[in-house]
């Protein structure tokens, strides 16, 4: 049951996959191909973000003007204000939200799988205007789209 | 309280990406894909991945729908020999039989989840990706960064400057690509036409 609670993101992105994946290799229409791929991918983009969440975490855009003193902590996590707190907070960072009573704690989630996705996000768009524009060229050729009937034409010629 | 946005946008997830999978409407799919994309920026939204939300919606659901938009309509099934374009024109054959895809989905799935139970559980803050590397991004971009306050925006522009270099250039490969594909035929009916036009001044 824990392991359900744990782990339901990454099945949910498992099932979308999949569902991608059924779609490449399933449908022989080269259009639906595409779109399989583009849910594939979308999920892997889904699965990158679902790691970088931290409970209780919020986006990491830094707040206010505190400039210097502050010193982050647990990992990506968490940023502390006050000193005397700079040097521990390696800690859970549960602890500092349970005794935060002069220290003033923000829990920020991983910017590193955002960036990544953000570089994936484009480079796929790159990828399928070039397959769509791939398909119009074989449209004109062959006159259909259905991956089948070209290769029919292609043995029968 | 946040599960009760959460489930019914995961739920609305999988049941668009089943309709894409099941149904035979070219356009309705290509509509269907837009949806997901949206619905998967929400998801983003709620992950605390705001740029990734933003830049998905307007890219996977915006642009990438219109492109394939535009690719359904030069490349239409002719179901009669004039006239207007119907949605027949945009159907998909049927398909032959999926209980082999299905298997093989079946068997990849089962794996990917059997590989999941040594994954570090969701929002864990003492996941490996949470704890490297130290001092992370989020303390040192400050400093490195003048007080920047999107985290994001900062490793994107700055430690990873060379990497978004790298991608305007896929980018620029990519543009002139298309350019290239999609021209071709037009310089071919262009070299024949002016070559007729020189054999019949000859």
């Amino acid at each position: 049951m824990t392991d359900f609670l744990g782990l339901y993101n990454y099945w949910i992105v498992i099932f979308l996959m999949m569902t991608g994946f059924y779609i490449v290799i399933a449908r022989e229409n080269l259009i639906k191909t595409i779109i399989g791929l583009n849910i594939f991918q979308t999920s892997v983009f889904l699965l990158y973000i679902t790691m970088g969440k931290v409970t209780n975490g919020t986006a990491p855009i830094l707040k206010g003007s505190h400039s210097g003193e502050s010193h982050g902590a647990e990992g990506h996590g968490a940023e502390s204000h006050g000193a005397e707190h700079g040097q521990e907070l390696h800690s859970a960072a549960e602890g500092h939200l349970d005794s935060g009573v002069e220290a003033v704690t923000e829990i920020y989630s991983n910017p590193i799988p955002s960036v990544l996705m953000l570089t994936a996000i484009v480079v796929g768009i790159a990828t399928t205007a070039l397959a769509l524009a791939l398909v119009v060229r074989i449209r004109e050729e062959y006159g259909t789209i259905e991956e089948d009937e070209i290769l029919e034409m292609d043995r029968n010629s | 309280m946040m599960d009760f946005i959460v489930i019914p946008i995961l739920a609305l997830l999988a049941a668009t990406a089943v309709t894409v999978a099941r149904i035979r409407n070219l356009w309705a799919a290509v509509m269907f894909t837009g949806i997901y994309s949206f619905l998967s920026a929400s998801w983003m939204l709620i992950l605390d991945a705001p740029d990734v939300a933003f830049t998905e919606a307007a890219v996977g659901a915006g642009i990438t729908t219109i492109l394939m938009l535009a690719t359904l309509s030069l490349t239409p099934r002719r179901h009669r020999k004039s006239g207007r374009l119907s949605s027949e024109d945009f159907e998909e054959r049927p398909s032959k039989s999926p209980l082999v895809p299905l298997l093989i989905v079946t068997i990849t799935g089962c794996a990917l989840v059997y590989g999941t139970f040594d994954m570090p559980h969701f929002g864990d803050p003492n996941a490996p990706i949470q704890v490297y590397p130290q001092p992370s991004f989020v303390e040192k971009s400050q400093p490195d960064m003048h007080g920047l306050p999107n985290v994001v925006t900062a490793v994107l522009a700055s430690y990873r400057g060379y990497d978004t270099l790298g991608e305007t250039a896929v980018i620029f490969t990519a543009g002139i690509a298309v350019l290239l594909i999609l021209r071709k035929n037009t310089d071919d009916q262009g070299t024949s036409e002016s070559q007729s036009v020189t054999g019949e001044n000859a």
